[in-house]
């Protein structure tokens, strides 16, 4: 087995050096391999503790009836498939299925679509650029919560600015209720999700953008090709691993979403907003029904790392190319 | 893109305006907090009449949560640095069987979702008396900073020339030392933006606070701000208020980091 040090080098400079002898060295590597572990150590125990473990305890608690009692009785019996098929036949797995799909696929092509148009805007040199797409990163620094909290001031019914705004324009007859509709409270929810994602894609598909050569462009300006015909030839084709990388990633951080559905409508009204994630968190943290929020929470990972598994792929070739 | 002057001031006003679209909920919130703030009243476009009442209501109310939230954020710098900080050093420079293996979880822990890993732990913490504790949040935020951390010091020890650390080495210095007095020192930009990162992922914590916590008695600023979401909100000025101050930390250490952090080590993090 090798370790850290290439020996040979090593052996050289040591042994013309100060003539250490070869039981001193070979003691040596086996400490560094010691320390090596140890270094290493404290890492692996916490990725065992904290995920490893939630995650098989989850699993097992998906088959358990592990309610507020078991923290009582400690008592969870089993009860097999039971907490999936009750989910699965309830009126809320559709609902929950579906929302999930509609936030997720909203929210990403909405961050996406903004973000590459943002990116692709801020190509150009012009005064000030620099300053305004750092200035973009600025909602990053707003817990996600208070992000939240203030789009529930702006979207508000009776007094909130939108609303007051359209009215104030002629645009709408009468207020709107963003949230507390159950027709749109998912859309809104979508809005505000695609603002705090915006961002991430500028930044990456910026970057993205950043490592195709001007030559190209150049070489297809001679060629007459500029504008959309650039886009479509050079900037796209080049830009594609970056842009795979991106909707996996954004498809990930989509499906964990909960603190922005939780602060603007709770995944009301009448679960119009409900999603897999915060179902899980009612299931288990408002009813105390452990073992059926395991149950949501199981679905929910093998999505998300489903998603992994793709990103993983994609992101091989993406370092092979 | 080379454009001629005219077309760059268009771009220039375009810019401003996209931005001032992107940035309005910050504004509005930061507007919102100056003004009075009375019952039913909304907000005028700017605050004709400053005022800090919204700010002196906040500090009152969410005060001692803000230091809660320092606590448990600083805890969790140090907590994951320290873990973090040795695993990556010999994750970048030690051909150890599995390296890959570990990598590659480390990059999966990051896309299991929070609400997962809070159900698990929710059952153990009440076992190990760590509900409600400030700990027990420490434990739980690392968990979300420390792979990241791992990620993105390793990302720059890879880049370390191996001359130095083969001097020291020469000199007859051991793992510990050379870690500990080269590489260290020499990483020094990747520690802080790793300590930055995990700073901001504990101060915005929501899932863990909300779901590791059952009472009153232990209230992050998250929690702070949900909680007046919970009910029916009279007065919006200390919500706001309270949204602003749980930014500022954010801009203090990313103002003092600013020079410290190198963007390019993101990228490294993220693939």
């Amino acid at each position: 087995m090798k370790t850290r040090d290439r020996p040979s080098t090593l052996t050289g400079g040591q042994a013309t050096a100060s003539g250490t002898p070869r039981r001193t060295r070979g003691r040596r590597l086996r400490q560094d391999r010691a320390v090596t572990w140890l270094f290493l150590l404290p890492a692996l125990i916490y990725i065992a503790l904290f995920f490893g473990y939630p995650i098989v305890k989850n699993v097992m608690m998906g088959s358990e009836n592990y309610t507020t009692a078991t923290f009582y009785t400690g008592s969870a019996p089993w009860v097999g498939w039971a907490n999936y098929s009750s989910f699965l036949s309830s009126s809320l797995a559709g609902t929950t299925f579906l929302n999930t799909a509609v936030f997720t696929v909203g929210s990403i092509a909405g961050q996406f679509t903004i973000g590459l148009a943002i990116a692709l805007f801020f190509r150009r040199r012009f005064p000030l650029s620099g300053l305004l797409r750092s200035l973009l990163l600025l909602p990053w620094l707003l817990p996600l919560i208070a992000g939240a909290a203030v789009w529930r001031w702006i979207l508000d019914q009776d007094s909130g600015v939108l609303n007051s705004t359209l009215l104030h324009l002629h645009l709408v007859h009468t207020s709107v209720p963003w949230l507390s509709s159950p027709g749109m409270a998912l859309y809104s929810v979508i809005i505000v999700n695609v603002w705090i994602g915006i961002p991430f894609n500028v930044t990456l598909l910026y970057s993205g953008m950043q490592g195709i050569p001007e030559e190209h462009y150049e070489a297809a300006a001679i060629d007459g090709a500029a504008g959309w015909k650039a886009f479509r030839y050079i900037t796209w084709p080049a830009l594609r691993p970056v842009v795979t990388v991106v909707l996996v990633l954004g498809v990930i951080y989509t499906l964990k979403v909960v603190d922005i559905i939780l602060g603007l409508t709770g995944g009301g009204p009448a679960n119009a907003t409900q999603t897999l994630a915060t179902t899980a968190y009612q299931d288990s943290f408002v009813q105390f029904a452990f073992g059926q929020g395991a149950a949501v929470n199981n679905i929910l990972l093998v999505v998300s790392l489903l998603f992994a598994g793709l990103y993983l792929r994609v992101n091989r070739r993406a370092s092979d190319e | 893109m080379r454009l001629t002057k005219r077309r760059q001031a268009t771009s220039t006003v375009i810019g401003i305006g996209l931005l001032a679209v992107m940035l309005f909920p910050v504004y509005w919130m930061v507007n919102t907090s100056l003004q009075s703030g009375n019952v039913g009243a909304s907000s005028t476009l700017v605050p004709l009449h400053p005022t800090l009442a919204a700010y002196r209501l906040a500090l009152s109310q969410q005060g001692g949560d803000i230091v809660t939230s320092l606590t448990i954020s600083c805890g969790t710098v140090l907590l994951s640095l320290a873990i973090a900080a040795p695993a990556a050093y010999v994750l970048a420079k030690s051909r150890i069987r599995g390296r890959s293996v570990i990598l590659l979880a480390l990059v999966i822990t990051q896309m299991v979702p929070g609400i997962v890993i809070a159900n698990s732990l929710y059952p153990a913490f009440d076992q190990l008396g760590l509900l409600n504790s400030r700990l027990g949040l420490v434990l739980a935020d690392t968990s979300t900073a420390l792979p990241f951390a791992i990620l993105i010091m390793r990302a720059f020890m890879v880049s370390l020339p191996g001359e130095i650390i083969e001097a020291a080495r020469v000199d007859g210095a051991g793992l510990v030392r050379t870690f500990v007095s080269i590489v260290l020192p020499v990483s020094r930009n990747a520690v802080i933006t790793a300590g930055l990162f995990a700073f901001l992922f504990s101060w915005s914590d929501f899932l863990f606070a909300l779901t590791l916590t059952t009472g009153t008695n232990l209230t992050p600023v998250t929690l702070g701000i949900y909680s007046y979401l919970g009910g029916e909100i009279q007065s919006w000025g200390p919500v706001m208020a309270t949204g602003v101050l749980s930014a500022l930390p954010a801009i203090v250490l990313l103002a003092f980091a600013q020079r410290f952090i190198a963007v390019g080590q993101l990228n490294g993090a993220v693939k």
